[in-house]
């Protein structure tokens, strides 16, 4: 038996969790540097799924198939496509930024009992999401995906409403309540539609017998399972409702402002660029490939919600007075273009908004840690508590607007190849979706770069006038993420080379071809 | 009238009779049960004959090795057959051993096991003029407040009463899922009602509230116990007959006439579905099931909390036990009658349930309501009338049960100077004070809200598995619902353990004794076990899964 690669890369970070836990609570730096040893160890193994990986190959590679639990009929099966390896690489490479950046965000504000350990916590959660967030991206069968799309809440749930913003350190009692409100809204939402889901796939079992997805998907190609109209739609909408909050579309997306907002900077970014993933990743894997006749019947609807999103979500960004509710709303209609471009069933589409999945994570990531960088220099979240940054801190300036203009996808930078992508893909197929989606970033330049006029230019605010710029540590983590960012936008091959033969197995899954050009039509 | 004469007359009068056999008893296959009843009737003779100071140690030595014997005992015939090949019908057709009753023996004694220890634990109050207490009354009869009572306090007696009280609801519980008459059925009903009504009734702190919720439970009990019995003789009435294997018999039609007595109601249906109506109230009522659980948060709150633990998880999976029989041994064939009714009670059971749990503000008020959704979520698989819908209630009887033990021994350990801290607020920074212990909580309440890799969620992806599949999609929907519901009132305790400022004047965490630990370890080792590899005991539960008929 060769080498469980896939298994390796989940338990390690999952390994690395609990011994992060079990350090002593004085040894608060060494948890630290476990932590950020372990996160740097699964890149290692990520790079080493990306190389292993052939794009030409099998649709499912590096597959692992061990019996689990034969009563429900799930096995514990791995194997990874080219959009799984993307986004594992995705997520091992965030992690050790998001480690890094929230170095000092733990640190105990005063001391409490010996037993009190919030940082080995800290840590110790972070590696456990990663574990789960990348299982669920090699998990092939459903059983399996469910269990950690589930269970990944929890750690996220404590990293939420535990560790709070140091900006509100001040405003302890009120800022604890919206904490928790926050967390909970999270937990609740995304419980609500895993529950629905689980309907959904116990109705899967009762229908297909087992939870195989390569299984399943070869009956449904082969004609072997029928399933009724109607319970392949109920089927689908119980998995996309969960996928859909996780995403989150309009109109289930109000959590992730109040959970991004409350979060500290680097939990805000696990958020967004890495455990949101899981739901759009979901919806082109799950989705797709087991209920296609049901996708492509709620194809309008689903445009017409990530129509909402993009252009719902950037309007209400432009209004934002606080920046990172702002970055999440950017974020929502960031996850619109993601899910039009899945949908729009064209392969420019999706192979655009699997790209867009991988360059959301790093330009987010970017933007939203130098944000936490400038909000914790400052201890405050609302735009207007600053001005002039720029000429104080100019390091962190210049970063910032990278970071923003990646958000709005300024061409040369990654963003733009994707977001260019997904507008195509859908322009060959919903020409009108695909003109009003085109708004998107139009309002997307204004709200970035209005937030970059109004905290970076302009006279120097007195509180700000102290500000030090970036130091050592937040240079490391912003330097890899902008030279990522300007790579993948001059030079998006490599990605695109893994993706899109993935992307030609979930078209024919869905029994789609691209709309020939009409240039040609009319000769 | 001659000596001869009236012999003659004795003689004549017995002659016609037939001799009268020697009952057949099967002691190997029904040693649970007996070991169980035995040691406590010595434990009876224990409380009358040795000295006040040696009783508590004897009695808990009693305890825990009967019930450890008896656990072998189950083992042991489970592991010959009995559950499977040799099951079958014991003492006369009174008794069934066999696959559900052998594993809900199994858990029943696990969980009793269990019990003994939280009920031994003696390290958690505080000592009381140099003496150390239990969770029950010095006197149970001295009168709360008064001077007797604090005599009693003083002299240092303890309720060492409760341990064989124990041993006889567990025999009692024991025969309950196995009993195969109504007539046992209702005796051992009895037999683990009345010491449950009185181990209710002793807790050391708060005596009034525990009297009241003693009183209650036996009332209202009482009523069950009545309808109960009305249903039974009423199917006697039907059937002429109070053996099950008879009246099934009966109902499918394949036997029309027993008794010529009774010629004038055998076959009635009207007896038959009163009285079936009656019996499954009786047995809903234990299970706490909507509308027959009105008694579950006054008893669960008032009891001393070891009982309430044991009781909760015991009584639970004997009532299911005896309610599976019930239904798919005697009543199979008016399943078409029984299931709707069956169904409107599991879906507001789960509703009911897990809606007005919200509200609570006790922490053992809201595990009662928990209880309550929790038993609307195992009727799902009830219902499902199939092999995989024994199976499943089996696992989540198992599952539920060293969840609910575990965490109601987590609630004996927080305390402050009015005694266990049940008040949610209290509980507020639980987690900053003593992480492990809130942590441990939480896993119990992550179990209860059946979050993946833990024991609830295996046990419900069971029995909505088999709901589903036995045509009961709609009472899935329901059941995703309510657990959407229930998830919210588990996480608001987290929210208050983790990330609410401690209280200055807040609660204490006790140390306990290494027996509550036991308890609570063993809890969370069942939970994450049956959550992350459920598979060997998904079988046990698969093969247990026959009914003997």
């Amino acid at each position: 038996m060769s080498f469980p690669l896939l298994t390796a890369t989940a338990a390690l970070p999952a390994l690395g969790a609990i011994a992060t836990a079990a350090v002593p609570a004085a040894r608060r730096t060494a948890a630290k540097w476990l932590a950020l040893l372990v996160s740097l160890a699964t890149l290692v193994l990520a790079v080493v799924v990306l190389v292993r990986f052939e794009p030409g190959g099998d649709r499912y590679q590096l597959t692992e198939s061990h019996a689990w639990i034969a009563d429900f009929g799930v096995r514990y099966e791995l194997g990874v496509d080219g959009i799984g390896v993307a986004l594992i690489a995705l997520t091992a490479l965030l992690i050790p930024f998001v480690i890094l950046a929230g170095w000092h965000d733990a640190d105990p504000l005063e001391t409490r009992s010996s037993r009190w350990r919030p940082t080995q916590g800290f840590f110790a959660l972070i590696l456990a999401v990663e574990a789960m967030v990348i299982l669920s991206f090699e998990a092939t069968d459903v059983f399996l995906f469910y269990i950690f799309f589930e269970a990944m809440l929890i750690p996220m749930y404590f990293l939420i409403g535990g560790f709070g913003d140091r900006a509100h350190a001040g405003t302890d009692e009120k800022a604890a309540a919206q904490r928790s409100y926050a967390a909970v809204k999270f937990l609740l939402y995304n419980l609500v539609g895993g529950l629905i889901m689980l309907a959904a796939v116990i109705g899967l079992y009762v229908v297909a017998g087992n939870f195989s997805l390569q299984e399943i998907a070869e009956a449904r190609a082969n004609g072997t399972l029928d399933m009724a109209t109607n319970t392949e739609r109920w089927l689908f909408l119980g998995f996309f409702f969960a996928f859909a909050v996780k995403a989150p579309l309009w109109p289930l997306h109000t959590w992730l402002p109040n959970a991004m907002g409350e979060a500290t900077a680097p939990v805000a970014v696990l958020i967004t660029a890495v455990v949101d993933k899981v739901g759009t990743f979901a919806m082109l894997r799950f989705c797709l490939q087991l209920f296609p006749e049901a996708s492509k019947w709620a194809t309008p609807v689903i445009l017409v919600l990530a129509l909402i999103s993009i252009v719902y979500g950037a309007l209400l960004a432009v209004g934002q007075r606080d920046i990172k509710r702002l970055v999440a709303y950017a974020s929502i209609s960031h996850f619109g273009f993601i899910i039009m471009g899945i949908f729009a069933m064209t392969s420019q589409g999706q192979s655009g908004a699997t790209l867009y999945m991988v360059n959301h994570g790093i330009s987010t990531a970017a933007l939203m840690l130098v944000a936490g960088f400038l909000i914790s220099r400052r201890g405050s979240r609302l735009i207007a508590d600053y001005g002039g940054v720029q000429k104080v801190a100019p390091v962190l300036a210049g970063t910032f607007l990278i970071g923003s203009l990646a958000t709005l996808s300024l061409p040369g930078l990654a963003p733009f190849v994707s977001e260019f992508l997904v507008l195509v893909g859908t322009f060959t197929r919903y020409p009108v979706i695909g003109i009003i989606a085109t708004f998107g970033i139009v309002l997307a330049a204004l709200y970035t770069l209005v937030l970059y006029q109004r905290t970076m230019t302009g006279p120097v605010k007195p509180e700000v006038s102290a500000m030090p710029d970036l130091r050592v540590r937040e240079l490391v983590v912003v330097t890899p993420l902008i030279a990522l960012l300007i790579f993948l936008g001059v030079f998006p091959k490599p990605l695109t080379d893994i993706v899109n033969p993935a992307v030609e197995h979930t078209m024919s899954d869905v029994q789609k071809q691209d709309p020939k050009p009409e240039v040609e039509a009319a000769k | 009238m001659s000596a001869t004469a009236v012999h003659s007359l004795w003689t004549m009068a017995a002659d016609p009779i037939e001799k009268i056999d020697a009952p057949k008893i099967e002691y190997g296959q029904l040693s649970p049960t007996l070991i169980v009843i035995g040691a406590a009737i010595i434990g009876v003779l224990l409380e009358a004959f040795v000295p006040r100071k040696s009783r508590y140690y004897a009695q808990v030595f009693l305890s825990v090795v009967s019930l450890a014997a008896a656990f072998a005992a189950v083992i042991a015939l489970a592991t010959r057959g009995y559950g499977t090949t040799k099951a079958g019908i014991v003492a006369m057709g009174a008794i069934a051993v066999d696959g559900p009753a052998l594993f809900l023996q199994g858990t029943i004694l696990l969980a009793g096991l269990l019990g003994v220890f939280t009920f031994a634990e003696r390290r958690l109050d505080p000592v009381a003029h140099g003496n150390q207490v239990d969770s029950f009354a010095a006197q149970a009869a001295s009168v709360p407040g008064s001077d007797s009572e604090k005599a009693a306090v003083k002299a240092g007696f303890t309720t060492t009463e409760v341990f064989p009280l124990l041993l006889f609801a567990i025999g009692g519980m024991l025969l309950f899922p196995a009993a195969n008459d109504l007539l046992t059925l209702f005796i051992a009903l009895e037999v683990f009602s009345l010491p449950l009504y009185l181990l209710c009734a002793v807790a050391r702190r708060k005596r009034i509230m525990s009297q009241e919720a003693a009183v209650k439970y036996f009332l209202l009990g009482a009523f069950a116990s009545a309808f109960t019995l009305f249903g039974i003789a009423l199917l006697y009435g039907y059937a002429g007959s109070v053996s099950y294997a008879t009246i099934a018999q009966v109902v499918d039609g394949s036997i029309e006439n027993v008794t010529p007595a009774l010629a004038g109601t055998m076959g009635n249906d009207a007896l038959l579905l009163i009285g079936a109506a009656m019996l499954v109230m009786g047995l809903l009522f234990k299970v706490g099931a909507v509308p027959f659980h009105m008694w579950t948060p006054d008893v669960y709150q008032g009891a001393p909390t070891p009982v309430t633990g044991f009781m909760a998880a015991a009584t639970k999976v004997a009532a299911f036990g005896a309610l599976l029989r019930l239904l798919y041994v005697v009543l199979p064939g008016l399943s078409w009658d029984w299931r709707p009714v069956m169904w409107a009670v599991a879906i507001v059971t789960m509703l009911g349930g897990a809606i007005v749990a919200i509200t609570q503000t006790d922490i053992k008020r809201l595990l009662a309501y928990s209880s309550i959704a929790h038993a609307g979520f195992i009727l799902a698989g009830v219902i499902a009338t199939s092999a995989d819908g024994i199976s499943s209630v089996l696992f989540y009887l198992g599952a539920y049960s060293f969840v609910t033990i575990g965490a109601f021994a987590v609630v004996t350990l927080v305390r402050d100077a009015g005694g266990e801290a049940t008040h949610l607020s209290k509980w507020a920074g639980l987690g900053r004070r003593s992480p492990l212990v809130a942590a441990v909580f939480a896993v119990f309440l992550l179990a209860f809200a059946g979050i993946p890799l833990t024991s609830g969620f295996a046990g419900k992806f069971a029995v909505f598995k088999a709901a589903a599949e036995g045509g009961a999609g709609a009472i899935v929907v329901v059941g995703v619902i309510s657990s959407a519901i229930a998830a919210f009132f588990y996480i608001r305790v987290i929210v208050l353990m983790f990330f609410s400022e401690p209280k200055p004047e807040g609660p204490t965490v006790a140390v306990p004794s290494p027996l509550t630990m036991t308890a609570i370890a063993f809890g969370v080792v069942v939970t994450l076990v049956l959550g992350v590899a459920p598979q060997y005991f998904l079988d046990l539960a698969g093969q247990a899964g026959v009914f003997v008929r």
